[in-house]
Order: structure tokens, then sequence, then C-alpha cells
């Protein structure tokens, strides 16, 4: 599936939820679900600091071209968010991943988590998988 | 008034009334800042609309009505904490503006290598930052007063750091992260004995405790408007006229100067000194209004109704299964910090704000105190005295349902 399809898919699954507990029922789901990454991962190297929830996110560009993200958090909305981040992005080329308009976060109504005012890294996050796919693109050019 | 109608106070605040995601608000983030009532509202609007004016300046009536609006606020002030002269109230931006005036000019005139300025471990980084500036600058050494595991000082710990290095004491009335009440009577009595002065930071104090600054004998009192029903920009310095008199001016500019030359500049005389610039002229006038709304309606009814409040919300917390309170010091002041076993605090301030109820969740500026508790941070319910029993009932069965959907 390309980016956008698979944006379109969580819009359709989110649009299922009308009250705003059960849209987060669903996030909380999705963060307990996220595989854990590696502990070995789990460094200073990989972390994502937000005010208040540390992100961890490990990329890693696989021999099929593509680039893949594992990535955690210690709170678990936030996990549940990067997840939804990990499924859109993981998995896809350096340069689709870098060219991603990411549409689905303000269609499901959770755009304020994106704010640049919001104590979760998840911005950070999003920008730094940008900036890992900009980085893989530019070297393999 | 005796006992305070709790209903007939929420009517004069008009957020109140106000739904947040489709539920009605339930505010208890007021440590962070506090709504304000109509009459501060209208005190910023009558001003915008019947005397902006700069203040100290000019010869116009307009000027001279604002000036006199905004001096009434000052001597309000003096009146509030009993200081001897209104001249030892300087109007500031905030407690932040107030310490650093004080870390930086006192600091300057006092403060020189190897010495040792003495704060607490459950400052707000406000009251941390400042003087760690001022002592690298100096070649100075902070000194810390450890707390206990429940959030209280440890005294005999304060008595053996105070010394001939001791140059000044900086700790707050009422701490923001764990609601701590702490014996600043002693703790000035203790500097005094060996002529350390000390700064109060009453920024969580000073809307819930009555304080008298000569009776106190504090040197320094600090705090800000916005926490106490009045609005932001606008806090107060209060220091002793022998300490403001000996210390240099913070910032140049207007209206702390008595003559300018290009050789030379004498200052101006106390309060002026410290208040270079336009004022927030709207905010120091208003902040009279909030002043008088206190008065009415009594710090020491506000203190009885927020007490009762406090130990309601506590016992009813106990329900919720995994709950541990951080910072139970036996005298406490309107704040509960807490965090649940298998959550972490922002996902429950999240799901919170979905149900209409404001918490602070973090390490409240706090950070050292949140390493002592090897916690990345608490959820923080902060009272006011238009906070109700319902709206407590609400916040605990928030938690409940959040904790209920987390772990």
């Amino acid at each position: 599936m390309t980016i956008n399809e698979i944006q379109d898919e969580l819009i359709e699954d989110f649009s299922f939820y009308q009250d705003w507990m059960e849209k987060y029922e669903l996030i909380i789901q999705l963060g307990k679900e996220l595989p854990l990454i590696d502990e070995s991962n789990r460094q200073d190297q990989y972390i994502i600091k937000g005010c208040q929830s540390k992100v961890w996110l490990v990329p890693e560009l696989k021999d099929d071209g593509k680039l893949y993200f594992t990535a955690d958090s210690d709170a678990v909305i936030t996990k549940g968010l990067v997840s939804l981040m990990v499924k859109v992005l993981s998995g896809h080329s350096p340069k689709e991943i870098a060219d991603a308009d990411l549409y689905f976060i303000d269609q499901i109504g959770l755009k304020e988590h994106l704010s640049p005012t919001r104590a979760n890294g998840l911005l950070s996050m999003v920008k730094q998988m940008k900036l890992y796919s900009l980085a893989l693109q530019a070297k393999v050019s | 008034m005796n006992t305070l109608d709790i209903k007939a106070i929420r009517e004069d605040f008009p957020i109140l009334k106000r739904e947040v995601n489709g539920k009605p608000l339930v505010y208890l983030d007021n440590g962070a800042t506090t709504q304000k009532p109509k009459a501060v509202i209208d005190a910023i609007l009558n001003y915008y609309t019947d005397m902006n004016s700069n203040v100290h300046r000019g010869v116009h009536y307009l000027s001279q009505i604002s000036t006199d609006a905004f001096e009434v606020t000052r001597r309000k002030v003096q009146e509030f904490i009993h200081a001897k002269h209104d001249y030892e109230i300087i109007i500031t931006k905030g407690t932040t503006d107030s310490i650093n005036l004080v870390a930086t000019c006192f600091g300057q005139e006092f403060i020189s290598a190897g010495d040792e300025v003495i704060i607490s471990a459950m400052e707000h980084h406000s009251n941390i930052v400042p003087w760690q500036m001022i002592c690298e600058a100096k070649g100075a050494s902070l000194k810390v007063i450890p707390m206990t595991e429940a959030g209280e000082l440890d005294m005999d710990a304060y008595k053996s750091l105070l010394g001939p290095k001791t140059k000044i004491v900086s700790m707050n009335y009422v701490s923001n992260a764990l609601g701590t009440i702490n014996p600043v009577k002693e703790i000035i009595e203790l500097a005094h004995d060996q002529n350390v002065p000390v700064l109060i930071d009453a920024a969580q104090a000073v809307q819930h405790i009555k304080i008298d600054v000569q009776e106190l004998d504090v040197d320094f009192l600090v705090f800000s408007g916005h926490k106490m029903y009045g609005p932001t920009g606008v806090g107060v310095l209060y220091g002793k006229e022998e300490w403001l008199n000996k210390m240099p001016p913070y910032q140049g500019g207007g209206d702390m100067i008595k003559d300018v030359t290009f050789e030379k500049t004498t200052y101006n005389e106390l309060p002026f000194k410290f208040e270079a610039g336009t004022p927030n002229i709207e905010a120091g006038i208003a902040l009279n209004a909030a002043i008088d709304y206190i008065n009415h309606l009594g710090l020491d009814n506000i203190k009885k109704y927020e007490d009762e409040l406090l130990a309601y919300a506590t016992e009813r917390l106990k329900e919720v299964e995994g709950i541990k309170f951080i910072g139970t010091a036996k005298e406490k002041s309107s704040v509960i910090s807490f965090v649940v076993e298998g959550t972490h605090p922002y996902d429950i301030g999240v799901l919170l704000d979905k149900l209409g109820i404001a918490v602070r969740t973090g390490h409240h500026c706090a950070q050292p105190v949140m390493e002592q508790f090897h916690i990345p941070g608490t959820v923080r319910a902060s009272l006011a005295v238009y906070n109700t029993k319902e709206e407590i009932d609400a916040l605990v069965a928030g938690v409940k349902r959040a904790v209920a959907m987390l772990v």
C-alpha cells in the first residue's frame, strides 16, 4: 500500500468513532500493540525529547532500499500516536517518506498533537523521520 | 462575610461558564494561573476605554489619572502584605522577573567568590536558575536544603548549611509541585541569627495565606499577579528599604533616572530606581481589582474553604487504585500532585482534557523535585476559591476512567 492508501485506511478506521474517549481507546490500544523496540535501542542517541513524554525512534534502511522505523514511548497515548506514524511511514522509500503529506492526523482530529506547543515530542518525531529520509536520499543519489 | 457563597463567587468568573470538548470546564490548574473575576477584566477594559496614557510622565489629565490608578495599586499591595512604606513595593513583570532582579542586583553588590547562596530542594526553576547564574558569574556556590520523602524541608540540614559564607537564602513559601507550606518564619529567624537576608517566593502562597512582611521580618518577598486572580505580566518585589537602597539598579532606561548626561546618570529614588521603562500599565492597574476581590472574600475565609476542599480531594482520590501522592507534608496548601501506577502523567492529562478537566502534568518546572522521587512528572490538581466538591468528584471520576483505559 502507498503512504496515502494507509492514511485513507486509518481515516476510515477512526471515522467509526465519534466520541473522543472512543478515539483514545483505539489510540491506547494501538499504543499497547506497538511492538517494543529492542532494549538495546532504548538509548539516548535515538531519543526524541518532548517536554513530558519520551520517544525513541530507530531507523533502519534495509536491502530492499526501503526505510523501516521502530519506535517506543514511555507514555501510552504518545506510543499510540507514534504507532500511527510508524504504520504510515515505515517500509517506504526515503523519497516517498520525505515527500509524504501527512493529512491523516488532521482528518482524524488529532491535529492538536502536532502543534509545536504540545509536549509529546510527536512533531519532533515526524521531523526526525523526514530528516532521516532526506539524509538517506542524499546518500543514495 | 463569614462563610463563602461559592455559587455566587463562580458567577464572578465568566470563563467558568464555558465548555471544553463539549463538557463543562473543570479548571484545576490554578497553580499555573487562576481565572479572572469580572472586576479584573473590567478594570483592564476600563483602562483602555477611559484612561490609556503613559504613567509617571505627562502633565496632561489622562497621564495623571493613569498614574494615580497605577500608584493606587502600589499602596494596595503595601497594605495587602503590610509593608512599612509604599516605595518598598517594586512593580515587576512577575515572580520570575522579581527573583532575577534580586539575584542580579543583590548578587552584584554582595556576592563574591567563595560565597554561598542557599535555596531548597523544592524550588521552581525560577528560584534556581537566576541564583545559579549569579553564582557562576561570581564564583560562588549554590547550597540546597534537602527534603524528606514527604516533601518537607530538612531543617537540621538547613541549620548546618547556614554559615559565615552564606550571603542570602532564597526559597518558596509554598511549593508549586508539592503544595508543602514551608516554615518561613523559622527559616527567616535562623538566617537573621547569622545576619543573612532571606527572599521568600510567595507565588503560590499570597492567594491562599495572609502574609505580613513586617511580622515575618522578611527581607524580600516576591509574587505574581496572575496567580492571584489578577492579570498576567505584572508582579511584585517587596524589599526592605535598606536592602533596596544598597542594591544597584537593575535595568537602565526611562523612569529610573533623575538626571542623564553622556558623562553621568544619577538614579531615581525608590521604587522608580528599579522600574525602568513603561510598565504593564493595564495589568498594574487591574491588580488593584484582584486584591480588592481577595480582600472582599477574606484570605482567612479563602484558606478555610480551600483547606476543606483539599482534604476532600485527597480523601476521594485515595479511591483510585494505584495512586501515589507526591508531597504529603503535614502543612499543605491547595495542591495535590500524584502518579498512578502503570500510567504516565501525560496520558492521564490528555484524557482528563477530553473530559473538560484542566490539570497540569509534567515536572511543573521543578525537575529536581521529580528527580528526587524518581518520576518523570506528576498529575497536579491545584485549587482556587471557585472550585467545588462537585468538580473534585468529576476529577476523581475522570482519573478513574482514564486509569481504567490506560492500565
